[in-house]
């Protein structure tokens, strides 16, 4: 046993011995998680709105007051006709233009009904769909509480609630998928590059011949980032939860065994890559463009699965991250038990076997 | 059998890579105590022996002992009783002097106040005690290279493996360097080494000469050098190699 501890503690030694190494691990985290907590956001906040109000009466003054006193948009001047619109686009000035047709207030009175135009800059897709959708919500609410007095023979009122995320947060998003993420990064990246760093410098050869046994070997190599990624979990949930008011709804101590679950499922994938990278550069290559990319793009961290095609959506499901972020976010958000995420926690189960396994057997033929 | 004397036992020994032969059954054997010099010219299948009988990887046919241990069965038992420095000096750059022997003294699981007391003096008597807690990556290579030649016989086994221990260094710190190995074989320890540099074959007590995969010849230098009627270990080597 104390052979293993020794083999531990030198591991330690590089790890605390090296800036960069230092930074990955523990920079990295806290750095990304305040990146996407405040700068990648799927909320709206001061979009520019241009307004071309061919009547200027009284409704449709109130209704461009309502606009911007909302709190999502600012004012970007008004417009004088349609010709400036198309300028206002291309200069960036606007994101939104607003048209209300002449005579507006009139033709709310007399025929009950008029027409407001809403025209988008459409180049920025995301922002453009979301502009449109709070921009009708707060002309709805504003026109509706003006018919209040008015008695109408009957009227369906829809009133929408969001559930386990009520104010539409991004971060509630983010935290689970940066989890994943992270935990990926570090834990597979980092273990298939000391691996193959030992197998660079030829000191793999030294512990080989030497009385540990290959499984020692290997896991005193992972035991100090097992420890660490766990660190580095905790820390991304408290930080949610200091900075960025994620709830933590279910019980912390299921959120841990996932994570640890999970940990050592991307530290079997590390082990795995390492068996078949012949250099660092190569181990980090395939960390890199192997785990990082498809663990964004397909683990549904950014994009809804169910929007995906379906040779994509089959390609996700072998993603572990999808998983975790599924079970992070029910332990999380919705605060539920084992009961409604046993199926996600077997297949994690499942491919950390399989790639155990396999790094066993890769590592026997290398070894004949 | 005579386990005592030859301390490693070789018979038949084959290792095929797919369809190429690297070690076409080889024979021989090592004795207690003495140098024991594998030459050859770079791809000739040294590496591939000294990593079958360091349990690094299996022959795929032969009879094999090594220090009185099956390599097929008990290799863990082998690996307790061999010292192994590879052609690389690996120590570890980010680790002090100091640090390198405890880690490797640890492994073999050697006890705390044994590696203290060795550990003082090894680096006395390399006179290497200022810079012990200096890493690595700052010494000479000379010095790394002696250094890694004594973490691979700290724990005193039986059979210590050097695999082109004198690649880059300089003549000087070379000579120096079989002094050293000298010095382990007076403490009982035998010495399998590799090398292509023909004039360190004359510093071995017996040599093994590997061409293409097979032993040609194996003797000491002495009687080789009359058997090939040549001057230096270079000339029987260029004979060998021509025939």
């Amino acid at each position: 046993m104390n052979r293993f501890f020794g083999f531990v503690k030198k591991e330690f030694q590089h790890i605390f011995r090296d800036v960069r190494t230092l930074m990955i691990l523990f920079g990295l985290p806290i750095v990304m998680i305040i990146l996407f907590g405040f700068v990648v956001t799927t909320e709206i906040r001061d979009v520019e709105v241009g307004v071309l109000d061919r009547s200027m009466d009284q409704a449709s003054i109130r209704a461009t007051q309502k606009i911007f006193s909302s709190g999502y948009f600012v004012p970007a001047g008004y417009l004088q006709n349609e010709e400036e619109i198309g300028e206002l686009f291309r200069s960036g000035k606007a994101k939104v233009v607003v048209v209300f047709e002449e005579g507006f207030e009139k033709n709310l009175q007399r025929e009950n009904r008029a027409a407001i135009k809403l025209i988008t800059d459409a180049s920025d897709a995301n922002t453009a769909q979301l502009s449109l959708t709070y921009l009708q919500g707060v002309l709805m609410t504003y026109f509706q509480s003006v018919n209040q007095d008015i008695q109408l023979p009957w009227t369906v009122s829809v009133k929408s609630r969001m559930f386990y995320n009520e104010e539409l947060k991004g971060v509630y998003m983010f935290v689970p998928g940066l989890m994943a993420l992270i935990l990926m990064l570090i834990s597979a990246l980092m273990t298939s590059v000391t691996i193959t760093r030992e197998k660079e410098f030829g000191t793999m050869e030294l512990l080989l011949a030497s009385p540990l046994k290959p499984r020692e070997i290997i896991l005193g190599k992972v035991t100090p980032y097992v420890l660490l990624s766990f660190v580095n979990a905790m820390t991304i949930v408290l930080l949610g939860f200091l900075v960025f008011d994620v709830p933590m709804m279910g019980s912390i101590w299921l959120l841990m065994l996932e994570c640890m679950l999970y940990i050592t499922l991307a530290l079997s994938l590390g082990v795995l890559i390492s068996t078949n990278a012949k250099t660092q550069q190569m181990a980090m290559f395939i960390s890199m463009l192997g785990l990082m990319l498809p663990t964004i793009l397909l683990s549904g961290f950014i994009f809804p699965i169910d929007n995906m095609p379906k040779v994509l959506q089959w390609f996700s499901s072998i993603m572990p991250a999808r998983w975790f972020i599924v079970i992070v976010k029910n332990i999380m958000l919705k605060g539920t038990g084992f009961a409604f995420i046993w199926k996600e926690t077997l297949i994690l189960l499942g491919m950390t076997l399989f790639f155990i396994l396999a790094s066993v057997k890769r590592f026997k033929i290398r070894l004949n | 059998m005579n386990e005592v004397e030859h301390i490693i036992e070789v018979k038949d020994m084959v290792k095929n890579f797919g369809s190429f032969t690297a070690n076409d059954r080889l024979s021989f054997h090592v004795e207690k105590g003495e140098i024991f010099g594998f030459l050859g010219a770079n791809g000739a299948g040294k590496t591939t022996a000294i990593r079958i009988l360091c349990g690094l990887s299996y022959p795929t046919s032969g009879e094999i002992q090594v220090a009185g241990h099956d390599v097929y069965r008990e290799r863990e038992k082998i690996k307790k009783k061999i010292g192994y420095m590879s052609q690389k000096f690996s120590l570890y750059e980010d680790l002090t002097v100091s640090e390198n022997i405890r880690l490797y003294a640890g492994i073999y699981g050697m006890g705390r106040k044994q590696i203290a007391s060795r550990e003082e003096q090894l680096l006395d008597r390399l006179g290497i005690s200022q810079i012990r807690n200096r890493l690595i990556r700052e010494i000479p290579l000379g010095w790394k290279q002696k250094l890694a030649f004594s973490v691979a016989i700290f724990h005193q086994p039986a059979i210590v493996f050097l695999d082109e221990p004198t690649g880059g260094v300089d003549p000087v710190t070379r000579r120096q360097f079989w002094e050293m190995i000298h010095d382990a074989t007076e403490e009982g320890i035998t010495v399998f080494v590799t090398t292509h540099y023909m004039d360190e074959a004359e510093y071995c007590d017996r040599v093994s000469i590997m061409v293409d995969g097979r032993i040609d010849a194996l003797d000491t230098p002495a009687a080789l050098k009359q058997q090939f009627e040549s001057e230096n270990m270079n000339e029987v080597f260029l004979k060998l190699a021509r025939r």
